[in-house]
C-alpha cells in the first residue's frame, strides 16, 4: 500500500522529532555518566588527608595540599593580571572603537584567540619566558593562564557594555561628566554583574587547564611558595598520577579530578544564576 | 577666580579623557601584539627544524629522535582523522539538541537543559581524558570493538578501517571522546543562530501547514546555513587543538595504520607527551614546528568560522 503524502510527512516529522529528543538524551547521558564516574571513584578517595598532606612518592599515603595551593595561587594571580587588561580592551571595543580599523580587527583576532588551542599558549610562554630564565616556574604558568583569561574577559565585557542603553551615557554626558567618568562610573558600573560573570567563567576555564601548564609550571613534589620555582598544580598532578601505574596515585588523581570538576561546575552554574542574560563564551 | 578654576578642571578632564582612551586603546592593541608575538616566537623556535627539513617536514612520516629525523605527517593525519570522526558524530547530534532546545522543549525545561549542555562544555578536558582512559576505553574494548570486528571486519572497503585488536585506546576512541566534547559548542551556536530566525517566517510556514520538521529543514536551516557552518567550524577548531582528552586515549604511537582501532598520535598529544622530555635543539624545534602547524590550521579554521558567524549577524540586522 502506498502511503499518501500527508501520512508520509507526518511520519517524517515524528521520526525527526523523536530523533531530536534522543540526541538530547544522548547529550545528557554523557554528562550524567561522567559525573557519576567522578563521584564513584572520587568520593572514596576524598579523605581529609587530601587537604592536609603533600603529594606522596608512590607507595605511601599523602594528599594534594601543595597542588591545591599551587593551583589556587596561579589561578588567582593569573586572573588578577588578565582581568584588568581584558576589561580595558573590552571597554575600548564597546565604547571607543566606532571608528577606525583597530576595533574590528581586534574583535576578530580576539574571537579567534578565544578558541585557540591552549597548548600553543603553553609553547608560546615556554619560548618567550622559560627558555630565557632556563627553568620552569610558577610565574610562567601564571603568565600562560593570564593569556587565556584575557580574550574571555574582553568578549564578555564588550557584550555586556553593548547591552547598556545609550540613554544612560547621554544622561551622564548631559550632566557634564567627561567621557572617562561616563565610562568608568556609569556604563562599566551598570555592566558590573555581567563583567563579573565573565571573570567567573574565565576562572572556571583556567582552573581546569592542563596543557598550558605542562611546559610552564611543570610540577613540584613539595610545598612551594616561591613562584619562581616549578610549582605543583592540580591538573598536572592529576595527569601524572592518572597516567602512572600506581594504585594510590590513581586514587589521588580521582580525588583531584572530583575537586576540580566540582569547583568548575559550581562556578559555571553560579555565573549563570547570577546573570541570567546569555553569557556564553564559545 | 571661578572662571580660572573651571578652565583648569576642564583641562584636567581633557587630559584624563585622553589618558583613559589611550589606555584602553593600548590594551586592545595588546591583543594584536599578542597574536603577532605568538606567531613570531613559534616561527623563531621552529627555525632550526624548518632549516633542517624544509617542506619535507609536512610529508615525512619519520619520527626518530635518536637519529634526529623528524616528520609531521603522522601527527597531522592523526589530528585530522580524530577531528573528522568527532564532527561526523557531533554534527547530527548537535543539530538534534539545538532543534530540541529551540522548538520542542517545554518552556520551563529550556533553560535548565541548555545549562546542562553548557556544563558538558565546562568539564575540563583532563577529566574527559581520565574518564575515557579508565571507564570508556575498557568498555569500548570489551563490547564495541569486538562487535565492530565481527560486523564490519570482513566487509570490503570499510572493513580494514574497523578491524583490529580490541585495545580500547586508539583513533576511534579519541574521536568519540572529542565528539562528546565539541557537541556542546556546536549545539550552543546552532541554538543561538536558530533563535534569530524571524518568527514571522516560521509562523508563515506553520500557517501553510508545515510540520515542525519541515519548518526546521526548509525554513530555519536554509536561513541560518552560514551560521550553522560557522558553528561547525568552531567545533572543528576546538577538536583540532584539544590536548589532554586525546592524549589519554589515542595511544601515542608514531605509527600510521589503516585501522581506526589502532593507536596513533595527534599534534597536541605529541606535544604534551614529548615536549618536556625532548633533548637536543632539533627535537625541541621539531615539536615547536608541530605547534606552529597546529596554530596555523586552527587559526584558518577559526577565522573562517568567525567570518561566517559575522556574515549571519550582519544579515540579521538587514533583513528583519
Amino acid at each position: 500500500m502506498m502511503l499518501d503524502l500527508y501520512t508520509r510527512r507526518r511520519i517524517t516529522n515524528a521520526i525527526g522529532l523523536t530523533v531530536s529528543m534522543l540526541t538530547m538524551a544522548f547529550g545528557l547521558f554523557w554528562l550524567i555518566w561522567i559525573l557519576w564516574t567522578l563521584l564513584e571513584y572520587g568520593l572514596p578517595a576524598l579523605t581529609p588527608l587530601v587537604f592536609t598532606q603533600m603529594t606522596p612518592p608512590p607507595g605511601s599515603g599523602g594528599g594534594l595540599l601543595n597542588a591545591i595551593a599551587g593551583s589556587l595561587a596561579m589561578t588567582l594571580v593569573g586572573t588578577l593580571i588578565g582581568t584588568p587588561i581584558g576589561i580595558l580592551a573590552g571597554t575600548y571595543l564597546a565604547e571607543f572603537g566606532q571608528r577606525g580599523w583597530l576595533a574590528p580587527v581586534t574583535r576578530f583576532i580576539n574571537d579567534v584567540l578565544l578558541s585557540a588551542p591552549s597548548i600553543v599558549i603553553g609553547l608560546f610562554v615556554y619560548e618567550i619566558y622559560v627558555v630565557h630564565v632556563k627553568h620552569f616556574s610558577g610565574w610562567a604558568g601564571t603568565l600562560a593562564l593570564a593569556i587565556i583569561v584575557i580574550p574571555i574577559v574582553i568578549r564578555t565585557t564588550e557584550n555586556m557594555l553593548r547591552l547598556i542603553p545609550n540613554t544612560l551615557r547621554e544622561a551622564a554626558a548631559a550632566l557634564g561628566a567627561p567621557q572617562w567618568k561616563v565610562v568608568s562610573f556609569v556604563t562599566l558600573r551598570a555592566a558590573r554583574a555581567g563583567i563579573i560573570t565573565g571573570v567567573m567563567l574565565a576562572i572556571a576555564r583556567i582552573s581546569g587547564e592542563t596543557a598550558p601548564l605542562l611546559f610552564t609550571a611543570l610540577n613540584n613534589q613539595f610545598w612551594s611558595s616561591n613562584m619562581d620555582q616549578p610549582m605543583a598544580n592540580l591538573p598536572v598532578v592529576i595527569f601524572q598520577f592518572a597516567m602512572s601505574p600506581y594504585e594510590d596515585w590513581q586514587q589521588l588523581a580521582w580525588a583531584g579530578a572530583l575537586l576540580i570538576t566540582l569547583s568548575v561546575l559550581t562556578l559555571n552554574i553560579l555565573a549563570r544564576v547570577l546573570f541570567r542574560q546569555s553569557a556564553t563564551t564559545y | 577666580m571661578p572662571t580660572f578654576l573651571r578652565e583648569t578642571s576642564l583641562k584636567r578632564h581633557n587630559v584624563l579623557d585622553l589618558l583613559f582612551r589611550n589606555l584602553t586603546r593600548v590594551s586592545a592593541f595588546g591583543v594584536l601584539a599578542l597574536l603577532a608575538a605568538i606567531i613570531g616566537s613559534l616561527v623563531m623556535g621552529s627555525m632550526p627544524a624548518i632549516n633542517a627539513f624544509g617542506f619535507g617536514f609536512l610529508t615525512s612520516s619519520e619520527w626518530d629522535p635518536v637519529n634526529d629525523q623528524f616528520g609531521a605527517l603522522i601527527p597531522i593525519v592523526g589530528t585530522l582523522i580524530t577531528s573528522g570522526i568527532a564532527l561526523l558524530i557531533a554534527i547530527p547530534v548537535s543539530f538534534g539538541i539545538a532543534l530540541f532546545l529551540t522548538e520542542l522543549s517545554p518552556r520551563i525545561l529550556r533553560r535548565p537543559l541548555g545549562i546542562a549542555i553548557e556544563l558538558l562544555a565546562g568539564i575540563p578536558s583532563i577529566i574527559y581524558g581520565m574518564w575515557g582512559l579508565f571507564v570508556f576505553a575498557p568498555l569500548f574494548a570489551d563490547h564495541i570493538e569486538p562487535w565492530l570486528n565481527d560486523r564490519f571486519g570482513a566487509m570490503p572497503y570499510i572493513g580494514p578501517f574497523l578491524s583490529g585488536p580490541p585495545m580500547g585506546i586508539g583513533m576511534l576512541t579519541a574521536g568519540i571522546i572529542l565528539a562528546i566534547m565539541v557537541i556542546p559548542f556546536i549545539a550552543a551556536v546552532m541554538r543561538d543562530v536558530f533563535e534569530i530566525v524571524p518568527t514571522l517566517l516560521k509562523e508563515s510556514a506553520y500557517g501553510l501547514g508545515s510540520t515542525t520538521w519541515e519548518v526546521m529543514w526548509n525554513i530555519v536551516l536554509p536561513y541560518t546555513k552560514i551560521g550553522v557552518v560557522g558553528g561547525i567550524m568552531l567545533g572543528l577548531g576546538r577538536a583540532l587543538g584539544e590536548t589532554m582528552a586525546v592524549t589519554f586515549v589515542i595511544g601515542n604511537a608514531h605509527e600510521l595504520h589503516k585501522s581506526l582501532l589502532m593507536p596513533g598520535n595527534s599534534i597536541a598529544s605529541a606535544l604534551a607527551n614529548e615536549f618536556t622530555e625532548a633533548y637536543g635543539e632539533l627535537y625541541t624545534s621539531a615539536l615547536i614546528e608541530l605547534g606552529l602547524i597546529l596554530f596555523f590550521i586552527t587559526f584558518v579554521v577559526l577565522s573562517l568560522a568567525r567570518f561566517m558567524l559575522y556574515k549571519l549577524g550582519q544579515r540579521e540586522g538587514k533583513v528583519t
